[in-house]
């Protein structure tokens, strides 16, 4: 039923807009963040807890009128790497993509050393991707290295 | 490298190594060059270093420039809450050249980006100290004749010393065959290995010092600090395993030489210090040619 439900979540709805699915139920807020989802005046529909073979528990965001460039929607690949988006024109799905890790991410994350002078002056983080699989990002200024479990989204 | 910031050791590149090299050897030749007449230096140690600042200073007077700055920040502006980015901005403006230590990492980096003055790290926390790097490879340059297919070994804590890291970085542009030894707890960090094994270098990791040890052209010891073990019963154990003493030195290489950043506690017995092999005294020494050469060279002199 479950499913069914599900499914039906994800077919209904916008006529045109963007559709994120496999999103881990834990970092929703995480994404909506990243993407500034609480300043668009759009229609947005959320779900969360929704099973997922693959995630438990996933999330799944649908916005009305509303396409990012890849750029911005590469960001949530920090959180939700296994992300799915669907573009939607007039009802039917006109093109899939998935997130793709970028080679540099300029704010969003917390460098993770207590030390680095990002986490003691009002300064905007910046790191170099060194590994896309196994996330692990360089600190661009005390060079130390941030892993995929201990990122933490600003 | 005219009014390039020197923030890590991977900003400049071989040549820009051997460069500095061959101008400190100059400087060395001919320690008194007035060159830097008119030109202002601020020395912005945040934390107090009194060598490194020492160094600096004595580089400049010899060069007949001017220094400006502080030395703890007890005196200065920055007890009263001022951001190190209000700091930079301001100072900027009264001088050619920054040098500054820090105790936050990245500090120099964020510095070095406020500014169109060039920014030397002299130290933020324990990330970089690039200018120790060059003084060690211009003591091991001087010492062999050449940076090229030389065994260092280095000895100590290889986990968390900041000289190790960036002196492995550097000796790596020179085919360097790496002897790492260390206690477990002390171990060079696997980014670093699998850096070299990228390059196609040769290394070798044990915890032994005494073992191999005919085959070094430079031992680089370093100090292995008690509060660095989880269990200080293990550190009891360990430290004697990591002391030179001058009978190890009897098998060796006649070109083979002992460098330490110092300053020392107990890793060298006082006994190697009469061995010619021993050279941390110059090595220190050293440290004012290269600075002198790093800064001229920024300041587009040399
Ligand atoms: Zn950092």
């Amino acid at each position: 039923m479950l499913h069914m439900k599900d499914k039906k979540m994800e077919v209904s709805a916008i006529e045109n807009g963007t559709v994120i699915d496999h999103i881990p139920a834990k970092v929703l807020f995480k994404v909506i963040a990243i993407l500034g989802l609480d300043h668009i005046d759009k229609p947005i529909t959320f779900g969360t807890n929704l099973d997922s073979k693959k995630l438990g528990k996933k999330a799944i965001i649908k916005l009305s009128e509303t396409f990012f460039i890849d750029k911005d929607i590469n960001k949530i690949a920090l959180v939700a790497p296994q992300a799915k988006l669907n573009i939607i024109k007039n009802y039917t799905v006109v093109e899939k993509k998935i997130v793709e890790v970028p080679d540099e991410i300029i704010g969003i994350a917390k460098c993770v050393n207590p030390k680095c002078i990002t986490n003691n002056e009002k300064i905007v983080t910046k790191f170099q991707v060194i590994s896309k699989t196994e996330v692990q990002l360089r600190c661009h200024y005390c060079e130390k290295i941030t892993n995929q479990e201990n990122i933490e989204i600003i | 490298m005219k009014n390039k910031s020197l923030v890590s050791i991977t900003d400049y590149s071989k040549d820009e190594y051997l460069r500095i090299i061959s101008i400190a050897g100059e400087f060395e030749k001919q320690p008194v060059q007035p060159i830097m007449q008119g030109k202002v230096v601020a020395n912005l140690f945040f934390e107090p270093s009194t060598r490194t600042r020492l160094s600096f200073e004595s580089a400049v007077n010899r060069l007949g420039g001017r220094v400006i700055g502080f030395s703890d920040t007890l005196s200065s502006s920055v007890t009263k809450g001022e951001t190190l980015y209000d700091t930079i901005k301001i100072v900027s403006s009264y001088c050619d050249l920054i040098v500054m230590r820090h105790p936050l990492e990245g500090s120099a980096r964020f510095a070095s980006e406020l500014t169109t003055v060039p920014v030397i790290n002299a130290g933020d926390g324990a990330n970089q100290h690039p200018t120790q790097t060059l003084l060690d490879l211009y003591s091991i340059y001087k010492t062999q004749g050449t940076l090229e297919n030389l065994t260092v070994f280095i000895v100590g804590d290889l986990k968390y010393g900041r000289t190790v890291h960036s002196l492995l970085m550097a000796l790596s542009q020179f085919k360097t065959t790496f002897h790492f030894i260390s206690p477990d707890e002390l171990k060079i960090p696997d980014e670093y290995k699998f850096y070299l094994h990228r390059l196609g270098l040769d290394y070798h990791e044990r915890k032994e010092l005494a073992v191999d040890v005919e085959k070094a052209d430079i031992i680089y010891m370093t100090r292995v600090q008690k509060e660095r073990f989880s269990d200080p019963i293990e550190y009891e154990k360990t430290k004697n395993a990591y002391v030179l003493k001058n009978k190890m030195l009897a098998r060796t290489k006649d070109n083979l030489k002992v460098l330490h950043p110092l300053p020392r506690v107990s890793e060298i017995e006082q006994d190697v210090d009469m061995n010619p092999k021993a050279y941390y005294f110059e090595q220190a020494r050293n440290g004012v040619y290269v600075r002198q050469a790093i800064m001229t060279s920024i300041l587009g002199l040399k």
